[in-house]
């Protein structure tokens, strides 16, 4: 099975092999290092830009203006911030030209905490991109998840946003993405560059196919009927693992990977909702003006009198940065211990 | 009353430079008609006098718009004929790679204007209405858009076209087509880092972009003169740093700009590697609405001047100059006539093109 990194890679060769990509380009993402977390190595189409963010996003906005599909890539989310206006006018630029100058790119970047990153590698970004309209906005949890999600970002004639949990690029799935080799050794010997000299070496490919998973649609990892806990990225897998966890205590979790921040699937998570009475948010996001916040709000407003409890998000804590002793780490990012009481507590709550 | 003072001395300082910048690349002009024109045919003087002044009462005619209250904003470029006219001249024009691409900032009328843009859909756009081309009643004045010419959308955040332009030339330089991208900005933008940005990436050894990169230098950042903002003795010298071909030219002068864009445009389509021109120029009604929109005394009026050149040569006579301009007052007005009956865009259509192909985008209806 793929981990999330090699995943990514497959996805951009498909997209340069199928769809028509003719950059993937920013920050060290081509050779020799192949991006700082391995994800675009042997790629026929990759190139390194000059250190500069705002000189990557124009040029991939510039790409998209001919109608050339571009991936570009900021090396961490961190760096992403410099770049805020000219995300506003990718987004804005078919709307104000009335439909007449589509922007179609993807740009992809590494977020969240994990591999204790200090305060410039651990940042997120799914609430201030949710804030970006005309953007579409996707965050695997899986590698097959990321395989196809950045498939239909390729695709896709608007503005994608891929946020990768970085925590999760060596994690391996659960999912075959299709056309790759069952053995782990033998994909990573198709699809790795060696250690050492790189120069000769070459990836083989493996037949690859279309994998979409439509932005856009949510998928439900763990049904449940008590309550529903909604996230995605790097704390889907730890809902996940609190679900499994709770069953034996006789508590049943229905979690739900969004997938796609924006447009998101309501009608998934409304119709579970509905079921359970119970609601949960999760991501690491900082906490005021979160993401979630919008959906605990919308919950509230539309299923109200469906409800046996409040809503509740739990995100990270509202402070500059994410410091770099695992103390400060973990005290500002939601823990499972922290999640797995809060469902307790949620599925306890009567009107 | 001292803002004027200001913009007067700080015109004169500006003359000045052009003054002593005259002779760069441009043979200098001599007694007989030709050489006052640097050999350019009398057609083409004639069509750039035109087109100029086409230009300029059809910005008059956005500040006339805007101060009836038919307009909430106006911002412009009334006295950058002589550059922007040539410029729309000398664009390969077309849809795609194989076309040159322009990445106008909100000073492009003359360059629309002399690429055929009609003067009802420049007022369409500042009179914000449904049947404006650009963005249908979505954006300001001068903030164009023609995909079907490679005009790039006009944003209003300064200098980030600098960075976009980028990306066409990039695209350009695959197809091998000779095509071209044009960046256009002030000069008090060039603090912004996506100058800096341009001029890195378009300069990379081996991989030089085909770009004219360009700067319109009027003296003025909005409000604050030239001399506040900068310490290089000429923009172009920014340029000259990343070993880019670089110019400074007088933007007042038509024959001048004509003859060094024509020139530069063919050493980037042969070369593939960028080249920068810094035009000096005048702004004659102030940087917007924002700052009054009112005639500005001091700075030199290109239209004027070349229609003086152009009398002077016996090119033109004095009736046919005022045919020109009654002729394109007449049809401001009536186009001002025609727009003030079409319907602005209704309220329902803020969803429209949020995504393509109209997909939804309202999360009430996810």
């Amino acid at each position: 099975m793929a981990n999330m990194a090699q995943a990514i890679r497959m996805a951009l060769h498909y997209g340069e092999a199928h769809l028509g990509v003719k950059d993937i380009f920013g920050q060290d993402v081509g050779a020799p290092l192949g991006g700082a977390f391995t994800a675009t190595q042997g790629l026929k189409t990759t190139w390194n830009s000059p250190l500069d963010e705002r000189g990557i996003i124009g040029m991939a906005m510039g790409i998209a203006m001919t109608g050339e599909r571009c991936v570009a890539e900021i090396q961490f989310c961190d760096y992403i911030f410099n770049t805020i206006d000219l995300l506003k006018i990718a987004g804005n630029t078919l709307w104000v030209t009335n439909g007449q100058y589509p922007m179609p790119l993807v740009v992809m970047t590494p977020v969240g905490a994990g591999i204790r990153g200090s305060i410039y590698h651990s940042h997120s970004f799914d609430a201030w991109a949710s804030r970006l309209p005309g953007w579409k906005v996707v965050m695997p949890s899986t590698p097959h998840d990321a395989y196809g999600l950045l498939i239909s970002a390729i695709k896709d004639p608007n503005p994608v946003l891929f946020l990768i949990p970085k925590a999760l690029m060596r994690v391996r799935g659960e999912e075959l993405i299709p056309g790759e080799p069952r053995e782990e050794k033998e994909l990573k010997s198709m699809v790795d560059a060696p250690i050492g000299d790189r120069s000769k070496w070459k990836p083989r490919w493996p037949e690859l196919q279309d994998l979409a998973i439509p932005i856009g649609q949510a998928q439900i990892t763990r049904p449940g009927e008590q309550i529903t806990v909604v996230s995605y990225g790097r704390h889907l897998l730890v809902c996940n693992q609190i679900a499994d966890d709770l069953r034996s205590d006789g508590i049943s979790v229905e979690v739900i990977d969004l997938r796609t921040i924006y447009p998101y699937d309501w009608q998934t998570v409304k119709a579970s909702i509905q079921k359970t009475g119970r609601a949960i948010f999760v991501n690491e996001d900082t906490e005021v003006t979160n993401f979630g916040e919008h959906l605990a709000y919308r919950a509230t407003q539309e299923l109200f009198y469906e409800l046996m409890a409040r809503p509740l998000v739990i995100a990270g804590k509202n402070v500059p940065g994410i410091g770099l002793h695992p103390n400060l780490e973990d005290a500002s990012i939601p823990q499972k211990h922290e999640i797995e009481t809060a469902i307790r507590a949620v599925v306890a709550e009567t009107p | 009353m001292q803002v004027q003072v200001s913009r007067a001395k700080n015109s004169k300082k500006i003359s000045s430079r052009v003054n002593k910048k005259k002779s760069v690349g441009v043979k200098k002009a001599t007694g007989s008609k030709k050489n006052l024109f640097s050999g350019l045919p009398k057609e083409l003087l004639l069509h750039m006098h035109d087109l100029m002044v086409k230009s300029r009462v059809l910005e008059e005619r956005l500040i006339k718009i805007y101060k009836a209250g038919d307009a909430f904003f106006w911002i412009g470029a009334p006295g950058e004929e002589a550059w922007g006219v040539p410029l729309g001249l000398l664009t390969k024009k077309g849809q795609g790679p194989k076309y040159d691409y322009l990445h106008l900032h909100y000073r492009g009328t003359p360059t629309l204007v002399a690429m055929g843009m009609p003067m009802i859909d420049s007022i369409r756009l500042i009179m914000n209405r449904s049947t404006d081309p650009s963005t249908g009643g979505r954006n300001f004045s001068n903030h164009y858009c023609y995909p079907q010419w490679n005009v790039a959308p006009v944003s209003s955040p300064i200098e980030v076209q600098y960075g976009m332009a980028l990306g066409t030339a990039h695209v350009q330089k695959r197809h091998k087509s000779q095509a071209l991208t044009v960046v256009t900005g002030g000069d008090a933008g060039t603090a912004e880092g996506d100058f800096a940005t341009c001029l890195v990436w378009a300069s990379r050894r081996g991989q030089e972009l085909p770009m004219l990169i360009t700067v319109q230098n009027n003296g003025w950042g909005i409000s604050t003169a030239f001399e506040g903002q900068h310490g290089e003795t000429e923009i172009a010298d920014r340029a000259r740093a990343f070993n880019i071909r670089s110019r400074v030219i007088n933007g007042n002068d038509p024959v001048e700009t004509y003859l060094a864009l024509q020139e530069e445009m063919a050493a980037i389509r042969k070369t593939g590697k960028p080249s920068f021109i810094e035009a000096r120029l005048s702004r004659l009604y102030g940087h917007s609405s924002a700052s009054g929109a009112n005639f500005v005394g001091g700075e030199l009026d290109c239209v004027r001047e070349f229609e003086k050149k152009l009398l002077t040569s016996g090119y033109l006579k004095e009736s046919q100059a005022k045919k020109i301009w009654e002729a394109y007052e007449k049809e401001g007005f009536e186009a001002q006539q025609q727009v003030r009956t079409e319907p602005g865009p209704s309220s329902e259509s803020i969803w429209d093109h949020v995504y393509a192909d109209n997909e939804n985008a309202d999360w009430r209806k996810f």
